[in-house]
């Protein structure tokens, strides 16, 4: 693993004192570590320097990561640390809150995502994103799962596809005799299998997951992970899980938030700590604030 | 005594001891009172609701004892004040003229308010949502009167006549119509939009995460998921055009017309109450319980809609966990 | 997989900026949605002006204190009318006041819902609230002017009947102040050994003040532009007296506006337009008077 040595970067201060500026350069060099310089994996997203403000507040400051093709990255750390934040950035999701800004970039399979001639709409049809409760429509199962290739226009015939993302999604067998019920009528961890199949149906390259297991039981935390390490083949996955367990047993990377406190203004900023494979983050991290949080020292 | 009077306090909850049980008591009665005075105010909304019924239906039967249900119901000819040969009752023109104009007015309103729902709803920023919203409010509160003399001193002559060039008589049912219409709009406005406020961020994140557009999501999700408010809107609405009277009253005329023609004068079921009782009514006359037997109709009519929208509020509402 | 390995080798084509036609359509539902509800706007705009246009110049110190007269539109004026509005707000706030709020606190507070007649009475007020005016006006007219009361056509009855019509808003609103006060005030209130009563009249009623004196408010202005009612309960469009009290015969506002309108001379319509601007500015006042009650007082638990 290079280190690749870079100069601070002059970060937004609205007074600094000496102690906070000492700080924030080392931090900085901790941070200038986090690339994951990995020259034998596809990048997908090439996330440099990114910072998310809400209005002047900044949320999270100054990610640097390189997330890698079909491979399963999470993102960990304590809660208001910013990884919903940053994750929302990578299906600009964040374009939704009118005082959400996002600087830096984000390149996925090279372009610019926030270029100014792409489009949204066009980002979360390759992105998909299954959120922390899941949220399935009132509507019927089929036409759940047949929500996003209606939108897209994609052509076919729409009952393979359904059963496709369902069968992709582990909960065709469970359905396949009630695709017309209304999907209220499934259990939590089904509805959620439902929100994955659903997003699958719109085969897209890479699948963002925002605590999806948070508000599931045990079992159906299992049917999901094992989920995950299937989807794993064909799609990239990044997940954000307060779940340690969770991460160490799914992940192939692991990204490391903390959040920061600014002395003067008491506004908290979430950064990244450490990325690095998951093994060597839970086993032999080299930030002593990702052994605090990975031994549970810290909360 | 003080001493005393800690010593009976203490001995147990206030009111359980033997020297402050009088007190209770009497403090009970008093409750009780206050209970059954409180119980008799509440009972007033039955009182009324059993007044409106007695005193329809009372006068009502004596009405039908004198005309027939055929005749009220089936006969097309409505000249209740007309004397001997002349004189018939056949309600059907009043029916279909309240139908007929309560439609217009829908035709206006239905469009025009679900989209001004979902404009302030989907699209409208915080800081024209508090200009707009309380503007419809204030429209919602203009008495009807003051529609009435709208549709009759300018929708008739200058909108109707000069800026569209149709032919239609002083008093016509298209005027009442279009300003029945206007009358009805900030009500479906305000209740669907709180319909589609109502639906929770969850689903719409939902659908943008699958690459939707904001017009996708709102008429894809938002919109069906908020069906059963917006039903009851739509329904609202049709009810308070039903029940109008001014409005119609000035606007529309006093000659009731069974017929698809909207430049003629039209007379609702509300409106021919109020034109009566404007003239001269002597007590016990048929004349008078023509009032009673329309007004029977009127509030039977509006007793099924109110019920046909809890029935569909009912189908079509969605539960969210 | 050959629709997914297909499709997502499509994907991985660079994303393209949105289509026009698909930008056309967004832009053109979004200009659709709100034209529409600038539409909305307009009529009350055009409404505003029209009738301000025809009223306006003949608004005056001699119009509210000339009576109404049938001949001369000169010298017509809405005084008996005002006085009988005025006066209907006076009377009809203090029935719908004690009763709605005794409703109201007997439901809140007393009322075991698993009792029949409770919940018949809740259904009532429902169903109340869904009968058009005109036929509040029949049952004034037949029990109040006539009937059981035999008031006449008098103030009063036109005051009850109004009351009537919109105790069941009273009543609503009234609950929702009293339901927002929160079990933790009660609670502490009967800890300390008060009684029921002592803790609703103490303590609840208090709180619950403001949003129901905005209610009461806006019942009442809504009551005072009606007008198929007072047609029914008998209220006089030409009346050249002062108010000789609660069992006179009285006018009001919408009942001259009414008569006004449907005269065949042009001149006393834009008398109805001048008597409608002095019926709107009380209800602008009365909702600005709600308004400002809500704002200042408030109760956020």
């Amino acid at each position: 693993m290079s280190k690749r040595m870079t100069e601070p970067t002059p970060a937004r201060r609205s007074a600094s004192t000496n102690e906070s500026f000492a700080r924030e350069a080392a931090d900085v060099t901790t941070l200038s570590t986090a690339v994951a310089d990995r020259p034998d994996h596809e990048t997908i997203f090439d996330v440099e320097d990114v910072s998310v403000f809400y209005g002047d507040k900044r949320a999270v400051r100054n990610v640097r990561i390189r997330l890698a093709q079909n491979e399963i990255t999470a993102l960990i750390g304590p809660s208001g640390c910013g990884k919903s934040t940053f994750i929302r950035c990578l299906n600009r999701m964040n374009d939704l809150i009118p005082s959400a800004k996002v600087t830096g970039s984000i390149g996925y399979h090279g372009q610019d995502l926030y270029g100014s001639d792409v489009d949204p709409v066009q980002v979360r049809k390759r992105i998909g994103m299954v959120f922390q409760k899941p949220n399935p429509f009132p509507k019927s199962i089929y036409d759940n799962i047949a929500f996003g290739p209606r939108v897209l226009g994609l052509k076919g015939d729409m009952d393979e596809i359904v059963e496709s993302a369902l069968r992709r999604g582990a909960l065709w067998d469970e359905v396949k005799d009630r695709l017309k019920t209304n999907a209220f009528g499934m259990s939590g961890g089904q509805q959620q299998r439902l929100c994955i199949a659903r997003s699958l149906a719109t085969s897209p390259d890479v699948l963002l997951m925002d605590e999806p297991c948070s508000a599931l039981d045990p079992i159906s935390t299992g049917r999901i992970e094992d989920l995950m390490m299937e989807l794993k083949q064909d799609y990239s996955i990044v997940i954000v899980t307060h779940n340690m367990q969770q991460a160490a047993r799914v992940s192939d990377m692991t990204a490391f938030f903390t959040v920061e406190l600014d002395g003067d203004s008491g506004h908290r900023t979430g950064a990244v700590v450490e990325y690095d494979k998951t093994d060597k983050v839970f086993q032999n991290p080299s930030d002593k604030r990702t052994e605090d949080y990975v031994t549970g020292k810290v909360g | 005594m003080a001493s005393a009077d800690f010593t009976a306090r203490a001995a147990g909850p206030p009111g359980s001891g033997a020297g402050l049980r009088y007190r209770r008591t009497r403090r009970s009665a008093g409750e009780q009172v206050i209970k059954v005075l409180l119980g008799a105010a509440a009972l007033l909304s039955v009182v009324t609701t059993t007044g409106i019924v007695v005193s329809l239906l009372s006068e009502t039967i004596a009405f039908f004892g004198e005309v027939g249900f055929a005749e009220f119901f089936l006969g097309t000819d409505w000249n209740p004040l007309r004397q001997g040969d002349q004189q018939s009752f056949g309600v059907l023109p009043l029916i279909w003229s309240t139908v007929y104009l309560t439609l217009i007015g829908l035709v206006i309103a239905i469009p025009l308010g679900i989209a001004s729902a979902i404009y302030l709803a989907e699209y409208a920023s915080p800081r024209v949502r508090r200009i707009i919203k309380p503007t419809l409010e204030v429209l919602a509160g203009i008495p009807t009167i003051v529609l009435g003399y709208f549709a009759l001193t300018y929708v008739t002559p200058i909108v109707l006549r000069d800026l569209l060039g149709i032919e239609v008589r002083i008093f016509n049912g298209l005027s009442a119509g279009i300003v029945l219409g206007i009358l009805v709009l900030p009500t479906i406005a305000s209740v669907a939009e709180d319909a589609l406020s109502s639906v929770p961020q969850s689903l719409r994140e939902g659908a943008y995460g699958l690459g939707a557009t904001q017009r996708q999501v709102v008429l894809r999700v938002v919109f069906p998921a908020a069906l059963s408010g917006i039903v009851a809107a739509l329904v609202l609405g049709a009810s308070r055009a039903i029940g109008e009277t001014v409005v119609i009253l000035i606007a529309a005329g006093a000659d009731p017309n069974l017929t698809f023609d909207l430049g003629v004068s039209h007379q609702t079921m509300a409106a021919f109450i109020a034109q009566t009782a404007r003239g001269d009514i002597s007590q016990g006359g048929t004349e008078f319980q023509t009032i009673f037997a329309v007004g029977t109709t009127l509030f039977v009519i509006t007793l099924l809609v109110n019920a046909i929208a809890i029935r569909l509020v009912r189908r079509f509402r969605q539960v969210y966990d | 997989m050959a629709v997914t390995a297909g499709h997502r080798e499509a994907t991985r084509r660079a994303v393209e900026p949105a289509s026009s036609s698909q930008r056309l359509k967004e832009s053109a539902f979004k200009a659709t949605m709100l034209l529409s509800t600038l539409v909305g706007l307009l009529f009350l705009t055009v409404l505003l002006v029209d009738v301000g246009r025809d009223g306006l110049p003949l608004v005056g110190a001699d119009f509210i204190t000339s009576f109404p007269s049938r001949i001369s539109p000169e010298t017509s004026g809405v005084r008996s009318a005002l006085q009988g509005t005025l006066l209907l707000i006076v009377v009809t706030a203090a029935f719908i006041v004690p009763v709605g709020i005794a409703t109201a606190i007997y439901l809140e507070e007393y009322a075991d819902t698993e009792r029949w007649w409770n919940r018949i009475i809740e259904l009532n007020i429902q169903n109340l609230a869904a009968v058009p005016s005109i036929v509040y006006g029949i049952l004034g007219l037949a029990w109040i002017v006539r009937g059981p009361l035999s008031l006449g056509r008098v103030l009063l009855a036109g005051a009850l009947t109004l009351g009537l019509l919109v105790l069941p808003v009273v009543i609503v609103v009234a609950r929702e102040a009293i339901r927002a006060v929160p079990s933790s005030i009660r609670d502490g209130s009967l800890a300390l050994g008060a009684t029921q009563w002592q803790t609703i009249w103490k303590q609840v009623l208090p709180g619950a003040l403001p949003g129901i004196a905005t209610g009461v408010i806006l019942a009442l202005s809504r009551a005072i532009g009606e007008t198929a009612p007072l047609i029914l309960v008998g209220a006089v469009a030409f009346y050249r007296f002062d108010s000789d009290g609660l069992l006179s015969s009285f006018s009001a506002l919408p009942i001259q506006i009414l008569e006004a309108v449907t005269d065949s001379d042009p001149a006393f319509r834009d008398l109805a337009a001048a008597a409608i601007i002095v019926l709107l500015v009380i209800l602008l006042l009365m909702n600005s008077v709600a308004i400002f009650l809500r704002n200042r007082y408030e109760q956020k638990w």
